[in-house]
Parts: C-alpha cells; sequence; structure tokens
C-alpha cells in the first residue's frame, strides 16, 4: 500500500525514557529512534540503516522488537503492521576461514 | 483531481534522492514515487560504499572527479548527517607480473584523464596499509579516492530533500508512463493512480527498462547480481579503500570497525532475476580472496551477507539524458555497478536536464541515443 512520507506529527515531546538504551551493541537510544520517526524514517529497515540498531553482534535479536514498538507507537500503528528486518546468514557469527573452507581445502 | 508537480523522479534510491534534493533546494515542487515500502532498499543500501575514480571508465571519470573535488568533501555539512566519507586512497593490490600488468594499464588510463594514480612497491604498499600478505608485490596507488557510508548518503539526501518539502510516497509502484500532446506528462501506479508532471526522471534501476517500455524507450542492460559481506567489529587498521587486480575482491573499514567486502565468483550474470538472494559460493570465494591478501582477517567472524543487483549497461556507463525521442522525460539508469560513488554529482546533472538548463560537465557520452549495431 502507498505511503506519503510527509507528515505532521506536531511538537516533539520529550519522554522521560528517551535517553534509555534500547540497542546494546549499537548504543542507540529511545530518543534517538523516535526522532529518526519523525524525520521520515517509518520502517524498521530504514531506522536501523540510519541509526545502526540492530546491527550489531547480536543483528537485532535483543532489540528488534523494542524497536519496531517504538517505530509503531511514534507512528499510531499497530506494531505488527510494520515488517521486521531482514534476517540474513549467517546466523550465528562465523570466522572468515570457516568460510574460505567450503572447497574442503 | 489529479497532484501536479514541477517534476516526479521515480525511483528513490541514492540517485533518485539525490536528485530530488537538488530540484527542491531550488524551490522545484517535487514527487518521489518509490515501489518499496522501504527507502533506499535497492542497490543504494546494498553497494559496498566505494566513492572511486581509480578504474573508471575514461567517459566516466570526470564526474567521479568533479564529485571527490567538489561535492564529497562538503556532503556530511550539506546534508547534516556524518556520512563517514574518508579520503584516505585506493590501494589496488597485485601479486603476480600480470597483475602489475593490469594495474600500469589502469595507471595509464588514469593519467590520461589527468588524475594522481601511480603504480607502487611492495614496501610503499605495506607502508600506506601494513597487514598486506607477504605474496603482494605492488599496486595501483591513488591517493583522492575513497569510501563513504551507502545507507546514510541514501537517507540523508531522502531526509534533507524531504525537509526541504519533497514529497515522497512509498510502495508506489509505477507502471506506465503517459504522454500529452507528444510530451511525458503523467505517471500511473499500480493502485491506479494518475500524478502529473512538468518532467519525468525515471531513476529506477534496472527496473527503469520496464517503465521506459510504457513510450517506446529501451536501454540495452542487464541484471547482475553481487553480494557483499561485514564483519564484527575491530579496532582500527587501515582507513584505505582496498582492491586488487583480479577485482576477486574489495572493501574498507568502517567507522564502527566492521570491515565490508565485496567481490566476485563469477556466476553473477546467470543469478534468478528477483528477490536479491545470496548464494552460497559468493562469500565463501571472497573470503577466501581475502585471506589470501590479509591473512590477519582469518579469525575475524562474519556477522552478515547479503546482495543486490547492478543495472550492466552495454558499455557499462550509465544513460544520463533528455532522449530527443521523449520529451519531459529524463532518464538516469545503467550505472554497471559504479553508480555511487558518482551520485553526488548526477544528482546535481540531473537536476540541470530536469529544469533544462546546461550541465556543468558534457553529458555526450551518456545520451540515449549512443547504442549503434556493433555488427
Ligand atoms: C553489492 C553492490 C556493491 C556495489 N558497490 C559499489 C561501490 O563500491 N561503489 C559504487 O559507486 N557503486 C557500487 N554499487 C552500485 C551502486 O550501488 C548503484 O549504482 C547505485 O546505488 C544506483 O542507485 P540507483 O538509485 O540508480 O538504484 P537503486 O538504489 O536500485 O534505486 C532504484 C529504486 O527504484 C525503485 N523502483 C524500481 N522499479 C520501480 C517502479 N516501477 N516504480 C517505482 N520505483 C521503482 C527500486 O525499488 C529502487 O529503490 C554496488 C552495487 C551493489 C549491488
Amino acid at each position: 500500500m502507498s505511503s506519503e512520507r510527509t507528515r505532521d506529527f506536531g511538537r516533539y515531546v520529550a519522554a522521560a525514557d528517551d535517553d534509555v538504551i534500547i540497542c546494546r551493541c549499537e548504543e542507540v537510544a529511545k530518543g534517538e529512534i523516535r526522532r529518526a520517526v519523525r524525520d521520515g524514517l517509518f520502517t524498521v529497515h530504514e531506522v536501523r540503516r540510519l541509526l545502526r540498531c540492530g546491527m550489531g553482534l547480536c543483528q537485532g535479536n535483543t532489540c528488534a522488537r523494542l524497536v519496531r514498538g517504538i517505530i509503531a507507537r511514534e507512528l499510531g500503528v499497530a506494531a505488527d503492521s510494520l515488517v521486521e528486518a531482514t534476517g540474513r546468514a549467517p546466523a550465528r557469527p562465523l570466522e572468515m576461514r570457516v568460510f574460505a573452507r567450503e572447497q574442503g581445502l | 483531481m489529479t497532484d501536479t508537480f514541477d517534476v516526479i523522479i521515480i525511483g528513490a534510491g541514492v540517485i533518485g534522492n539525490a536528485t530530488a534534493y537538488y530540484l527542491a533546494r531550488r524551490g522545484l515542487k517535487v514527487a518521489v514515487l518509490e515501489k518499496s515500502d522501504h527507502i533506499g532498499g535497492g542497490a543504494s543500501a546494498r553497494n559496498g560504499g566505494g566513492v572511486r575514480q581509480s578504474g573508471r571508465h575514461p567517459a566516466e571519470l570526470p564526474l567521479a572527479m568533479y564529485g571527490v573535488k567538489n561535492l564529497w568533501p562538503n556532503l556530511s555539512a550539506e546534508l547534516d548527517l556524518d556520512v563517514e566519507y574518508y579520503r584516505a586512497g585506493n590501494l589496488r593490490l597485485g601479486k603476480t607480473g600480470a597483475h602489475l600488468d593490469i594495474l600500469a594499464q589502469l595507471v595509464q588510463s588514469a593519467e590520461a584523464g589527468g588524475l594522481d594514480m601511480r603504480l607502487i612497491g611492495a614496501v610503499e604498499a605495506r607502508g600506506i596499509c601494513p597487514g598486506l600478505a607477504e605474496e603482494v608485490i605492488g599496486a595501483g596507488w591513488c591517493p583522492s579516492d575513497g569510501h563513504a557510508n551507502p545507507l546514510l548518503v541514501t537517507l540523508g539526501y531522502y531526509r534533507a530533500a524531504r525537509r526541504l518539502g519533497a514529497r515522497f510516497i512509498s510502495g508506489a509502484e509505477v507502471v506506465e508512463l503517459r504522454k500529452i500532446r507528444g510530451r511525458v506528462a503523467e505517471v500511473v501506479t499500480a493502485e491506479g493512480e494518475i500524478r502529473s508532471a512538468g518532467r519525468v526522471v525515471v531513476a529506477a534501476g534496472y527496473e527503469s527498462r520496464k517503465i521506459l517500455s510504457s513510450v517506446g524507450l529501451d536501454v540495452p542492460m542487464h541484471p547482475l547480481q553481487v553480494e557483499c559481506l561485514v564483519t564484527e567489529e575491530a579496532p582500527p587498521m587501515f582507513c584505505q579503500m582496498l582492491g586488487t587486480a583480479m577485482a576477486d575482491f574489495y572493501g574498507h573499514q568502517s567507522r564502527h570497525g566492521s570491515f565490508v567486502f565485496g567481490g566476485s565468483h563469477g556466476y553473477e550474470a546467470h543469478a534468478f532475476y528477483g528477490q536479491p538472494l545470496g548464494t552460497s559460493i559468493a562469500a565463501s570465494s571472497v573470503c577466501r580472496a581475502i585471506i589470501g591478501y590479509l591473512p590477519a582477517l582469518r579469525e575475524i567472524k562474519i556477522v552478515r551477507v547479503w546482495a543486490g543487483w547492478l543495472d550492466e549497461c552495454a558499455d557499462h556507463i550509465p544513460v544520463i539524458d533528455n532522449p530527443a525521442e521523449t520529451p519531459g522525460l529524463t532518464v538516469a539508469c545503467g550505472f554497471s555497478g559504479h553508480g555511487f560513488g558518482i551520485a553526488p554529482v548526477v544528482g546535481i546533472l540531473l537536476a540541470a536536464l530536469a529544469t533544462e538548463e546546461t550541465p556543468v560537465l558534457d553529458l555526450s557520452a551518456f545520451r540515449y541515443d549512443r547504442f549503434r549495431a556493433q555488427v
């Protein structure tokens, strides 16, 4: 469905928990995510590309749902209407030398 | 009532977003229609971040050089976002005499275009980037090449254009362009919405082809799937862009410490066109190449691999033109894997084409009508 990216959010009202760290790997705070949404980043993919939340060592295993919830609340939509970030290989961090050995060398 | 704009841009990749920004900065009423639900999810969010001039086609070199000289240095300030641009040089590594021959040719072509690039020996190369394998015997060195964070550049242009009033609509797939009295003037989406504009800019990567076919244009290009990987974070090791004479891998270390590498495995042209899904062989072949040049990275862990599509043009350079047969239409596609580094200058050139001003650089090499029978 098409989505118009120009939207009036009204004035930013700081929240008491804006400083709480949501993504621990990359140290991204709740307030940063809220502001990014108001700056036009409306999807989990977009917010993580700008702020790196969910891009660290755990690849979002810990914070993915929290980030999605914050974006949804800022947009005033249900959290499950937002798709989660794409999961990609490897399932767990893996050494280069292991990848490089795929021909059994 | 249909919405009317000065310019409608199709595709919110780095090219479309940069163009939207430079047009909005001139005060024009701009709309950007993006097929995906996500802004910048195409090649622009998947690329290796190289801002290189060395190795570029002679026709494309002036664009790359203009960008590095005039636009990249100020881009972070301009976009109010640190885009992690490093102008720290590109080392293209060689291990054999045949590699050095390839590098010498690249140096010759750079010199012909007025770009400072030279051949250096192993000792100098290791002085620039300690940690290179013993087998490296020389390198091509271009000190003014570099890299930047493609996610931030793409979204930075989007954010800045949006702040200036450009309207972005995601989830809006363009299926048809329509002419009115001979001039391209309307854009139709899959949802059946029609918007009109004084000018339409098509910047939709490989899929530009399908859109252009609705007004009888065709650009000879094909999709190539290429892949990248990113590692866990590590202490700073090198700040240059690296590549090889064989182009088996390239990459850099990003600001937060991860290494971002890409490379080839030989089957790029045969991938099934659709969702860009990684193959099982790309990361392996790239890792083998990396370890062969940077043995210290053997033990570093990869956290993510991904794939993306290139819009590979028949002659490996893009079409950037207002085709004579379609007044009101500007075409920007076929970037052939180099569109990120030249995106800022292409944005400026497209803004000029869209307003029918004379662009700051000669674009005759990028004309739509340049393709002639080859036999
Ligand atoms: C893995 C990889 C590594 C790369 N490395 C480098 C590098 O190091 N240096 C460099 O300079 N370049 C590199 N490139 C190339 C560079 O990423 C591209 O040339 C550049 O991003 C092209 O930008 P674009 O805006 O034209 O395309 P895209 O970012 O693909 O944007 C096109 C947009 O159009 C949208 N679209 C498609 N069809 C429609 C439609 N019908 N209606 C509306 N919207 C539509 C798409 O969804 C997409 O968002 C690399 C590319 C890849 C894939």
